[in-house]
């Protein structure tokens, strides 16, 4: 396969600014627009442009599949898990007060939790959809 | 032209639900699976439009808690829209899945051409 | 503990079982989950109903955050029965699910299988407890979008179309739902049942309201399969894989008869419903043509699950037809038929994938004289059948004499008379497969079959035993949906 350089080196620089600008928005979420959802499409979208850029071996061989197909129920489960924990406290699900001491620390650090269970689950997908599709028809 | 008034004040809302019928209409009469996805995507879209603009306050600025803003957006369409923004994108990637399985079995996805094959079982 | 977070732990419970299913991706272990979970389900289900019976509503606001702020489940005796009827469905079915899955789904798919029945009986009772119209429609697509999966997993390649076609039609009903709820929300600011019914009241804007009632009809009629609504059902159900027929028979379309039975009573009030729309009219119309119609199509039917289906979409038409009457005996007629018809055509579909088991078709010219070899299989689709014609004994009876006496309330003596007539077209669909089965000679290939494990026969008698139970004793079911409905009238009166 022949590369463009201009592409791929770009794409190279690119790629660590996408993850940043990706943490960016997932812990700034707290204080201004963003959140997991996002943060996991710009993640997932990071590695789709590399699977492009260098093809589905190589970015197999960065994010295996089977990891893939870990994080999508991993991150539900955080989030679910989470919620669970405040039923041993006596409280209802996703009762985030029982995460700490005070009312605000507890809501931050539940939304936290639930965020990065959102993007492990968002950026899984993002990458599932992609290789599902940019996958099939080779193997047969 | 109080009338006219009114029309042209709502917008928002002849954009939804031009958007709306024309979704609905490339399903029913398109027999392209993928043409029938996009219009189905159409039509949801038109549905984010629905709920978020209302939640749009004149002079309001983004949600977040500061010193010195009064006047917010209402944010909860837009964590509704987030949510059928989600489903959307899991219907659609669903259906063009079923549709790539289709192609693969059929050899088209046209639907009249898939009917023509008849049923299997019977 | 449990007893405090049992509207919750019934949506939860099954949902962890899904994720643990797809992260174990193998088909045994998947199963033993699923089994686990689904049976801890149905025993919180009638926890709940026994909590609902004892203490009346139960709200339960997730998050500590109060409604209308936070979402809320609210369960009372009708919402209670829909889960209690989804969760021992699903967890009677599940045990029969080893063996017919093993035969009709490839290996490397069973935990998907597994992971599809847990999210899709998790959105199922989500949808059945919620308190909030959008919550409502998040699970209304959970359960659908692992429906139309489940069906894709069928073995024939119309499978796939059948899953296209439902997932075309299933999202714009679901959209429609969400247009109506939309609406409701830009006038009246809420999307809690409680806090809507109560806005609505004095809310100036009722033509709005009005629009959203016709989209939500619309809507959820998609997914009721309400005449002429249906076309997806029967192609869905004939070509889904026998487990997955069987729970989505039994299941699905009842709560999407649930959420517009809630939608109506609890939230618009009769007032806005019945006297401002013409939803009566429009009901029962459509129902008694889906009665008929349906029934009619069923009679030429040659492969049985579509025959069923399409009796499944004339039994839908009584549901609604309780709904349109507008009075108490007929939405008691209406919820106790969710219960009894979950129960018969959950035999009957169970029976006909133990056919499928056996002899890889359930085509009727495929099935001559097998009752002589399958007896006890074919003998609970007897029973199941003669629950769907309303055999006094039977499930089916209970339900028709209460949709009857509501039409006598009423004084439309020539709707009792419809409700009869569209019973004895069933005689002779249910009839049909009947004769093959036990009146025809078995031929040498015939007589090599014999009834199928125990694992499947256990769920499809307990079934066929409940339909003759509650039709002989119809006070449990009866009694629950009778004072399901007043409650349902009571509080918009």
């Amino acid at each position: 396969m022949k590369l463009d350089v201009v592409l791929r080196i770009v794409t190279k620089l690119m790629l660590p600014f996408m993850l940043v600008f990706a943490a960016y928005v997932q812990f700034h979420g707290d204080y201004g627009p963003g959140g997991g959802f996002q943060a996991g499409v710009i993640a997932g979208a990071a590695l789709i442009l590399y699977a492009i850029m260098f093809g589905l071996e190589q970015s197999m061989r960065v994010v295996p599949t089977w990891v893939v197909e870990k994080m999508i129920p991993a991150g539900v489960l955080l989030y679910a898990g989470v919620g669970a924990v405040s039923f041993f406290y006596g409280e209802n699900f996703l009762d985030y007060d029982v995460l700490g001491h005070d009312h605000v620390h507890a809501q931050e650090l539940g939304i936290f939790l639930v965020e990065l269970g959102v993007f492990i689950t968002v950026a899984g997908t993002m990458i599932a959809i992609f290789y599902g599709f940019a996958g099939r028809g080779r193997e047969e | 032209m109080e009338l006219a008034q009114t029309i042209i004040a709502h917008y928002n809302h002849w954009i939804t639900i031009f958007l709306m019928v024309a979704g609905l209409y490339v399903v029913v009469a398109r027999g392209n699976m993928v043409k029938k996805l996009v219009g189905l995507s159409l039509f949801q879209t038109s549905v984010y439009l629905l709920y978020i603009s209302p939640g749009k306050i004149i002079g309001g600025t983004p949600p977040i808690l500061d010193q010195g803003i009064e006047v917010y957006s209402n944010p909860l369409p837009h964590v509704l829209i987030l949510t059928a923004i989600v489903v959307g994108v899991a219907t659609l990637s669903l259906g063009l899945g079923l549709v790539v399985r289709i192609n693969e079995v059929y050899g088209t996805i046209e639907e009249d051409e898939i009917f023509e094959q008849g049923d299997d079982d019977e | 503990m449990i007893a405090q977070h049992v509207p919750i732990l019934a949506v939860m419970v099954p949902m962890f079982g899904a994720l643990l299913a797809t992260l174990v991706r193998r088909g045994d272990v998947a199963w033993a989950i699923g089994l686990a979970t689904t049976l801890a389900t149905a025993a919180l289900a009638v926890l709940l109903l026994q909590r609902v019976l004892i203490e009346g509503v139960v709200s339960y606001a997730i998050g500590g955050w109060a409604p209308p702020v936070g979402i809320e489940y609210r369960v009372d005796l009708a919402n209670a029965l829909v889960v209690l009827i989804v969760s021992a469905i699903s967890a009677l079915i599940m045990p029969y699910a080893r063996t017919s899955v093993n035969a009709e789904i490839a290996s490397d798919q069973h935990a998907w299988f597994y992971t599809m029945y847990l999210l899709c009986m998790s959105g199922l009772n989500g949808i059945a407890l919620t308190g909030d119209a959008f919550n409502a429609f998040v699970f209304l697509e959970i359960s659908s979008l692992s429906t139309y999966v489940m069906i894709a997993l069928g073995q024939s390649r119309r499978s796939l179309l059948s899953a296209y076609q439902y997932l075309i039609m299933g999202t714009i009903g679901a959209t429609f739902y969400v247009i109506g709820a939309g609406l409701l929300f830009t006038v009246t600011g809420s999307l809690n049942f409680v806090d809507v019914a109560e806005r609505i009241a004095t809310s100036p804007y009722d033509r709005a309201v009005l629009t959203s009632i016709a989209f939500i009809t619309v809507g959820i009629g998609l997914k009721v399969a309400l005449f002429p609504l249906h076309v997806w059902l029967p192609n869905a159900y004939a070509k889904a894989p026998s487990v997955a027929t069987a729970l989505l028979a039994a299941t699905a379309t009842k709560v999407a008869v649930y959420l517009l039975v809630r939608l109506y009573f609890s939230v618009y009030g009769i007032e806005m419903v019945f006297v401002r729309q013409p939803v009566v009219e429009v009901l029962l119309v459509l129902s008694v043509a889906a009665m008929f119609f349906a029934s009619f199509v069923a009679v030429f039917e040659i492969n049985t699950k579509r025959l069923l289906a399409y009796s499944s979409v004339a039994q839908v038409g009584y549901m609604t037809l309780g709904i349109s009457l507008a009075s108490v005996t007929g939405l008691t007629g209406t919820l106790v038929h969710l219960a009894n018809h979950a129960m018969m055509k959950g035999a009957a579909f169970l029976a006909l994938g133990a056919v499928a088991y056996r002899i890889g078709s359930v085509n009727i010219d495929r099935m001559q004289g097998i009752g002589r070899v399958m007896p006890i299989t074919m003998g609970c689709f007897v029973v199941a059948g003669l629950s769907l014609i309303g055999v006094p004994g039977t499930v089916g009876f209970v339900s028709k004499y209460y949709l009857v006496l509501g039409a006598f309330e009423k004084g439309w003596w020539w709707l009792a008379f419809l409700i009869v007539a569209s019973s004895l077209i069933a005689v002779f669909y249910v009839g049909r497969v009947v004769e093959a089965a036990w009146f025809a000679k078995p031929d040498v290939e015939m007589a090599q079959v014999k009834d199928p494990p125990l694992s499947m026969l256990v769920p499809m008698i307990v079934l066929t035993a409940a339909c003759v139970f509650f039709g002989l004793d119809a006070s449990l079911t009866a009694g629950i949906a009778g004072q399901a409905a007043a409650a349902l009238f009571g509080g918009v009166q």
